[in-house]
């Protein structure tokens, strides 16, 4: 364990700097959405609240996202510093998508930079409005690019391996391959949920402490119907990524089910322990899911781990432990949605008081989103093991031999602690010195003169 | 022209574009800090902040989309220079992360520490050292491959006149650029006293500059006496840098035309940077790696070429509107519509 080893230390500060990064990219892609939402119902509902949403949204974006820039940047130049045999083989075949996401982050900033000086400079508001639709396209853009990028990782394709080379490339085959259409969707979905739970949490929050006002009933009406409409898909989309994992890479969902005989009616396996000999003990087993999961039908033949040579074997106890993490949390989320949606019904046409359970339910959801991605993302990084390039390059071939990766590790740990404390401090600073109620009334929406 | 040279070019421009931006940013965050030092900062501070708030995260862009496309074009540099370059490349990393993020923290965060603005504005001088050294590198001598591995000598390099002479030239270019151009923003948003300032700025940076290049020179024709050569054979884009960098300190120094007098520094650097570049050619890492070696395979070399020019039909419009809100736009830069962050 403590002979220095470059690739573990290398997978240790991409991992770490990944795990870092997901948040404020998840944000990134999902805020600018929200933002273009409350700001086009408040520009047609002619409602200041709405309006004034999207501004508070946008001014803590500014703060995320230079944190996003700046982890991005930092994975984007790892990748070459930690990993320069992998990128030496497959930037053959991978630079058209991470060339094509600089370029939606380029528009992104571009945009971004207008977009937030110029509240109030146009007399028409759509204009200022339709500035936010290249944001919030370049963002969802970018993800789509580099997701595409770890797609084909996962299931790569469009070249010929000759030599240790790759040759014959064809670049839109290789990034519209078949890992691409459920993980992007994934990606993109799970992080419109992640945050719309996020910002839904602050208003709950509010709510929670006694703060009667109307703009936190109107932020959780539309960030708590967002979740339910994107958590739903997401559920979707999940399904299908098991049909994918079935069809493409049968070992990962082995793994992440320990599911180890070859076999159609196949369980699902929740929880559970793993003894050495690959038996499973106090696991909830759902009869037939996991040929469901795989195929759709009970009939489905499911290939086990004992088709599948050791040495291939992704880490096994974390692979499973984070995949029942996600879809737990993934399970969670949703329900908490479809609860406040039935409770949002009841109180619009019976007066029913939301109750202070859900609005508790709905800032846990806040943390529980983000684990979920977290947990998500680990799981699927840690279940294409021991691969680095599914079947073609392992891990430990794509490293840098360099001596120094360990001191890197912690200089960068450092750095994201640092940067991840004094971000969330000014954000919690930035709101509390300007509380919603203070910001409404020197806008003189209410009661005062109409600005 | 051949893909390589193409690609090359291409990326070349952009990190030309890098220079430019990143330099007027650097210098002014350290002018910014310099000025709190000196008390006069109310003087010179909006007219900083008014131009870079808007811009600052699009300077950053240059640099990945530059550092992105050349391994796409040239996946072999990510082999030699990502094995050797992981703690220099790390630490200039890690100075850019700090750099954005506090700008960002104490312009939005509402917050005004001393800290934050030295931070800010020593990295800025830190950074471009850093990103020079790398060029310094390029040149051989200092990456050896030896039985297939990758070695970087740190003695090799801080004994060595060359990197050294390159660092100054950087430091006291991104002064000279910074200065430059806030004269001119200065000029335009009708502020007197700040102009008063930075003039005094640009107009102190530019000799120096003009004695850095000389040791750049001199250092270079001792380091890799094949390039100097070539460099030589460039001559008249070195001889019309100079012309352009006449032009530009007459006009600061006759107080006219601060507009044309930036446009002559970016001729300045534009016709060094491209000479240097072009004498560097084939080259991208002396003696092991030129841009013929292991290029990318004509598909994605095509690819890319589209992509690129796809991305440029989108980008330059985008920019021109930035620069006409925020650079182009009279009663901006005058402050008049000044507004509250978001």
């Amino acid at each position: 364990m403590f002979t220095y080893d470059p690739v573990l230390f290398s997978r240790m500060l991409t991992g770490l700097t990944l795990i870092v990064h997901i948040v404020y990219a998840t944000i990134g892609v999902g805020v600018p959405v929200m933002i273009a939402l409350a700001e086009w119902i408040g520009i047609k509902r002619n409602d200041p609240y709405y309006l004034l949403m999207a501004r508070r949204w946008a001014r803590g974006f500014t703060v995320t996202v230079a944190v996003g820039v700046v982890t991005g940047t930092a994975i984007g130049l790892q990748l070459n510093l930690l990993w320069p045999n992998f990128m030496r083989v497959a930037g053959q075949a991978i630079a058209l998508p991470l060339f094509m996401e600089t370029f939606a982050f380029f528009i992104e900033a571009i945009f971004l930079g207008i977009y937030l000086y110029t509240w109030d400079r146009f007399k028409n508001r759509y204009l200022h409005f339709w500035l936010l639709i290249p944001v919030a396209a370049g963002s969802c853009a970018s993800a789509f690019f580099i997701t595409t990028v770890n797609a084909f990782m996962n299931a790569p394709q469009g070249f010929d391996l000759i030599d240790g080379k790759m040759e014959n490339i064809d670049p839109i085959f290789a990034m519209f391959n078949p890992a691409m259409p459920t993980k992007v969707g994934h990606v993109l979905v799970t992080a419109y949920v992640t945050v719309s739970f996020c910002l839904g949490a602050i208003a709950a929050l509010a709510m929670l402490r006694g703060r009667r006002h109307v703009y936190f009933k109107k932020c959780l009406r539309l960030t708590m119907v967002c979740a339910l409409v994107f958590s739903l898909a997401s559920t979707l989309i999940g399904d299908l990524s098991g049909k994918y994992l079935h069809a493409y890479q049968p070992e990962k969902l082995a793994a992440a089910e320990w599911h180890f005989e070859t076999t159609d009616k196949a369980p699902l396996i929740i929880g559970g322990m793993l003894t050495d000999d690959h038996d499973v003990r106090f696991a909830i087993k759902i009869p037939f899911a996991l040929s469901i999961l795989a195929g759709g039908t009970p009939g489905t033949v499911v290939m086990g781990l004992d088709d599948v040579p050791q040495d291939h074997y992704p880490p096994l106890r974390t692979t499973h432990y984070l995949f029942d993490l996600m879809v737990f949390l993934g399970m969670y989320l949703l329900l908490v949605a479809v609860w406040y949606f039935i409770a949002d019904i009841r109180n619009r046409k019976q007066g029913v008081p939301i109750h202070k359970i859900l609005l508790m339910g709905v800032v846990l959801g806040a943390p529980f989103s983000v684990m979920a991605i977290e947990s998500g993302w680990i799981f699927s990084e840690i279940g294409r093991q021991p691969w680095i390039l599914w079947g073609v390059m392992r891990t430990a071939e794509g490293a840098t031999t360099s001596p120094h990766v360990d001191t890197m590790l912690w200089l960068f740990a450092v750095l994201y602690l640092v940067l991840t404390i004094t971000s969330a401090r000014i954000l919690i600073r930035m709101f509390k010195l300007n509380p919603v109620e203070e910001e409404i009334a020197s806008l003189g929406l209410e009661g005062g003169p109409a600005s | 022209m051949s893909y390589e040279l193409l690609g090359m070019t291409v990326l070349w421009i952009f990190l030309f574009g890098y220079l430019i931006v990143a330099s007027i940013d650097f210098g002014a965050g350290f002018f910014s800090y310099y000025s709190v030092l000196t008390g006069k900062r109310q003087l010179i501070h909006s007219v900083i902040e008014r131009y870079l708030s808007p811009v600052w995260e699009v300077t950053n862009v240059f640099l990945v989309f530059f550092i992105i496309g050349l391994v796409g074009f040239f996946p072999d540099t990510a082999y030699y220079y990502g094995t050797a370059l992981l703690i220099p490349g790390s630490l200039a990393l890690i100075l850019l992360a700090v750099r954005g993020s506090y700008y960002a923290f104490s312009t939005y965060g509402s917050r005004d520490s001393k800290v934050y603005m030295f931070l800010y504005g020593i990295s800025g001088l830190l950074i471009p050292a850093a990103l020079s050294t790398i060029l310094a590198i390029s040149e051989g001598g200092y990456i050896i491959e030896e039985n297939g591995a990758i070695a970087f000598s740190f003695t090799a390099l801080f004994g060595n006149l060359y990197p050294y002479s390159v660092i100054i030239l950087a430091l006291v270019s991104v002064l000279y650029i910074s200065a430059m151009f806030l004269t001119y923003y200065a000029a335009k948003a009708e502020d007197k006293p700040a102009l008063e300032i930075v003039r005094t700025y640009a107009l102190s940076w530019a000799l120096p500059t003009i004695l850095a290049s000389l040791l750049v020179f001199y250092a270079i024709q001792r380091h890799n006496e094949q390039h100097f050569m070539n460099m030589l054979n460039y001559a008249w884009m070195f001889v019309l840098s100079f012309v352009f960098f006449l032009i530009a300190v007459i006009l600061v120094w006759k107080r006219t035309n601060y507009g044309f007098a930036f446009i002559a520094v970016m001729f300045q650097f534009g016709f060094a940077w491209f000479g240097y570049g072009r004498a560097h050619l084939p080259y991208l890492l002396y003696p092991y790696l030129t841009i013929y070696d292991n290029f990318t395979n004509p598909a994605m070399a095509q690819a890319l070429v589209i992509a690129f020019i796809a991305g440029l039909c989108i980008l330059i419009p985008s920019l021109y509107l930035l620069l006409k809100l925020f650079l182009f736009n009279a009663s901006y830069v005058k402050g008049m519509k000044k507004q509250k962050k978001a």
